[in-house]
């Protein structure tokens, strides 16, 4: 029987692999990408509890939340892409011109 | 009996792919994997009555923004990462982030499985409830959240013009 | 084992098989109908008419040697052509093409001619387009070669751009047939206006009939928007460095494409399986007619028309199909608000 806590704690997994790849990974495009599992997870605990509580909620809120992750995958490519173009790296380390 | 089992099956393979993404140096691979970690969660939101998330997560998630993702990285050729320093030891196997990352994911899943499994008294058992319809769905959206719903829009026109400056080359006349 | 499974696990069989074996018959309608058009004869020789020349030509494609360029990626490189023609089979999966069967008798209950009868069945052959874009785009990519990248990127331009119109036209017929389930929008085309107009969308919705099918034809990057495999400008685009059975795959994808767009088009707007002088059960013959006939026009507009330059095609899908297909959504809300369907 699967019950609403399987899928939290699914949901739970995803959200802190997600989390970990944000910190230890140093490539801005694998770092957005884990952003992209978090907003994962968090859509699969909104779907499960729509489902639990009986409404159609859950599924709207998933609509607003892939439009928002849509809208931020393509700004954060357009940021990642002019940066590229200044310093021809990736890594979040060789941005270090605000360090004091 | 079968339920348990393709959930089982669904989450493995998400769970996976979730790990293949972060673990992968290619970034072409990444994606890819992300890709069938979506194919995965839509699959089980189909198992929890939600087919409108699960085509929806397919067509916009796998089918839109990854594929943005994938031009972005074929257009940059992006190099595999940390290309300056030591590429012999993988980037995971180091032992910094090695630890400090699976210190910090191990917290986290039992901080938020404490959080989210401590609601009141029932054992969380679905309700035998109908398929929600995708009627009822867009009924609800354009009354109750009609408000939300035009101000996305004007939120993906403003990412859409942000997007075509950003990216802009400097020194172009248009 | 009751005798609905058997007949079930039989039409995933029979479909699977009809689709190849389409494939295969419409390499030759092209080329016959290619001579005809351009008044020669064509392939006559291999078989009756040239009926064969499928076969032959299968034949010499799997003859021929397995290359990949060393330099190509290799597990992408053998996993785009998969991803082309699971993607062209799996969008078949939901479209029905005939009424309720009983296969003369044989089992109980009637067995509907539908892999799967889905009730966001729009909104599925939607989703599996888009997935086909990444078998176009990882071809490109993993061949490491200039002209695939530059092909295969042009051509997964293209397609995103088309895939905008195309959902435009999927979302009119929606609002007309109320429903997002094939089924439900087939029976709704049955019957007929004064008892000879047949009441097909495509007299309600004639403007959002020809930007599905232009759409359609740009999805599956058919002249006269195929300048991604345009053979003077780019070889042959993101399938250059491609030779014997995954050429051969592309080409599959590309013809059971063919085939799901129009069996889409006959069933949102041609009245899928209804038709007068048959039976309700033998609805699938006037399916495959009205499928021959897009398939013809198909066929027709490739070797008729002048191909576009790739600048101009991505300027008629934004410029043009998208801001008609936008008012065309809006003319069909306000017809359906006004006469309350």
């Amino acid at each position: 029987m699967v019950t609403l806590n399987h899928y939290l704690i699914l949901s739970a997994i995803l959200f802190s692999i997600g989390t970990a790849g944000v910190f230890v990974r140093r490539n801005l495009i694998t770092i957005l990408l884990s952003i992209e599992i978090m907003l994962n997870a968090t859509n699969l605990t909104f779907v499960a509890f729509g489902r639990a509580l009986g409404a159609a909620d859950g599924q709207i809120i998933v609509f607003f939340v892939m439009t928002v992750a849509a809208a931020e995958a393509a700004v954060g490519l357009a940021i990642v892409i002019s940066v590229f173009r200044h310093r021809e790296s990736l890594n979040p380390d060789s941005f270090t011109n605000l360090k004091w | 009996m079968s339920d348990v089992l393709l959930f089982y099956l669904l989450g493995a393979v998400a769970v996976v792919a979730s790990l293949l993404v972060i673990g992968q140096r290619n970034p072409i691979y990444s994606v890819l994997l992300l890709i069938a970690s979506f194919g995965a969660l839509s699959g089980l939101y189909v198992m929890l009555d939600a087919p409108f998330a699960a085509v929806i997560q397919i067509i916009v998630y796998a089918g839109a923004i990854m594929v943005l993702f994938l031009f972005v990285v074929m257009l940059l050729n992006a190099p595999h990462e940390d290309t300056e320093f030591d590429e012999r030891v993988h980037p995971l196997m180091r032992p910094g982030p090695m630890r400090f990352g699976a210190a910090l994911a191990v917290a986290l899943i039992v901080e938020l499985v404490w959080a989210l499994t401590k609601r009141g008294g029932e054992s969380g058992q679905f309700p035998g409830g109908a398929v929600s319809s995708v009627g009822a769905i867009g009924r609800s959206l354009f009354t109750q959240y009609a408000f939300p719903f035009e101000v996305t829009s004007i939120l993906i026109l403003v990412a859409m013009v942000g997007a075509v400056v950003l990216a802009r080359r400097e020194g172009q006349e248009r | 084992m009751t005798p609905l499974l058997v007949a079930q696990i039989g039409l995933i069989l029979v479909i699977f098989h009809a689709l190849v074996l389409a494939a295969a018959g419409m390499v030759w309608v092209e080329r016959r109908l290619a001579a005809a058009l351009q008044q020669r004869l064509g392939p006559t020789r291999v078989g009756w008419q040239g009926l064969l020349q499928p076969f032959a030509d299968v034949i010499k494609l799997m003859f021929k040697e397995e290359l990949r360029p060393r330099a190509a990626d290799a597990f992408l490189f053998a996993l785009a052509p998969v991803i082309s023609a699971s993607c062209a089979f799996a969008a078949f999966a939901v479209v029905p093409f005939g009424g309720d069967t009983t296969l003369f008798g044989l089992i109980p209950e009637g067995l509907r001619l539908q892999v799967a009868d889905v009730n966001v069945a729009i909104l599925v052959v939607f989703a599996i387009a888009s997935m086909s874009v990444y078998g176009i785009v990882l071809a490109g990519w993993s061949s490491n070669s200039k002209y695939s990248l530059l092909g295969g990127l042009r051509s997964s331009a293209q397609m995103i751009s088309y895939e905008l119109s195309y959902g435009m036209a999927l979302a009119s017929v929606l609002l007309v047939g109320n429903s997002l389930s094939l089924t439900d929008i087939v029976n709704r085309q049955a019957g007929a206006w004064l008892g000879v107009l047949p009441r097909w969308y495509i007299f309600l919705q004639p403007l959002g009939f020809l930007i599905y099918l232009t759409a359609g034809v740009a999805e599956t990057n058919r002249a006269p928007f195929d300048f991604p495999e345009a053979e003077q400008e780019l070889v042959a685009g993101y399938h250059t460095e491609y030779s014997s059975m995954s050429f051969a795959m592309f080409f599959l994808a590309e013809y059971v494409n063919m085939v799901t767009v129009s069996a889409v088009a006959t069933d949102l707007f041609l009245g899928g399986w209804h038709g007068p002088l048959l039976p309700e059960s033998l609805g699938w013959i006037w399916f495959l007619l009205k499928v021959g006939a897009l398939l013809f026009f198909y066929v027709w507009m490739r070797w008729t028309l002048p191909r576009y330059r790739y600048d101009q095609l991505m300027r008629f899908g934004w410029k043009v199909l998208l801001p008609l297909s936008v008012v065309n959504l809006l003319v069909t809300a306000a017809g359906v608000l006004y006469f309350g369907m």
